[in-house]
């Protein structure tokens, strides 16, 4: 019964993990590219950490798979936005069908 | 070996050869950067997998650390896109 919790879990997050990589080819612009990629990998490696604990139990590696979680949580979306913000600050265009751009309105603001 | 495990690590082979097509193709070097860090973070679930494989933990600590060192890497990568100094 574990193991199949397991597999599903490892299974969720794999497709998580493949669809966010399609995304990040097929989407137009690097903050779409960066949404979807950066949401969908996360929450894909950390299904798979999860499965990992609930196929091996609480020994060494599943203590060590819920700590190696911990970090990805932490540290992704840490790096995305510091990402999204180096990129705007860099000059990159938003893709040219782009509705609107709040960061940069509020930066002319703020002048 | 079972043909599930064989399933799973195909499919996140082929994200990565995407991941790999980003950083090749890439028109901007942000996007470049992007691969690198969603690259950075399969090799996590790679190494999950591996510690599964061979029953042996201590490649959860190359996941760990990969996860850390990958963070850094594009924080400094961030830093240099914005053309400031690593130390502000």
């Amino acid at each position: 019964m574990s193991d199949t919790i397991a597999h599903i879990l490892i299974s969720i997050g794999v497709l998580f993990d493949l669809l966010g990589c399609v995304g990040l080819v097929r989407l137009p612009d690097v903050y779409n590219r960066l949404q979807a990629a950066t949401k969908c990998v996360t929450l894909g490696t950390c299904m798979i950490l999860i499965g990992v604990l609930v196929l091996v139990g609480f020994n060494a590696l599943g203590i060590k798979a819920v700590i190696c979680m911990v970090f990805v949580l932490l540290t992704s979306p840490t790096s995305a936005h510091a990402l999204a913000r180096g990129s705007h600050k860099a000059g990159v265009p938003l893709w040219p069908d782009s509705v609107t751009d709040k960061y940069k309105e509020r930066k002319g603001a703020e002048k | 070996m079972s043909t599930l495990m064989q399933i799973y690590i195909c499919a996140l082979s082929v994200s990565a050869f995407l991941c790999l097509y980003r950083i090749g193709m890439g028109p901007t070097p942000p996007d470049r950067t992007v691969g690198i860090d969603i690259l950075g973070t399969l090799v996590v679930g790679f190494c999950a997998f591996m510690s599964i494989l061979t029953g042996k933990d201590f490649y959860m600590n190359i996941g760990i650390s990969w996860a850390l060192l990958s963070f850094v890497g594009t924080l400094a990568l961030a830093k240099f896109l914005e053309r400031r100094s690593l130390d502000e």
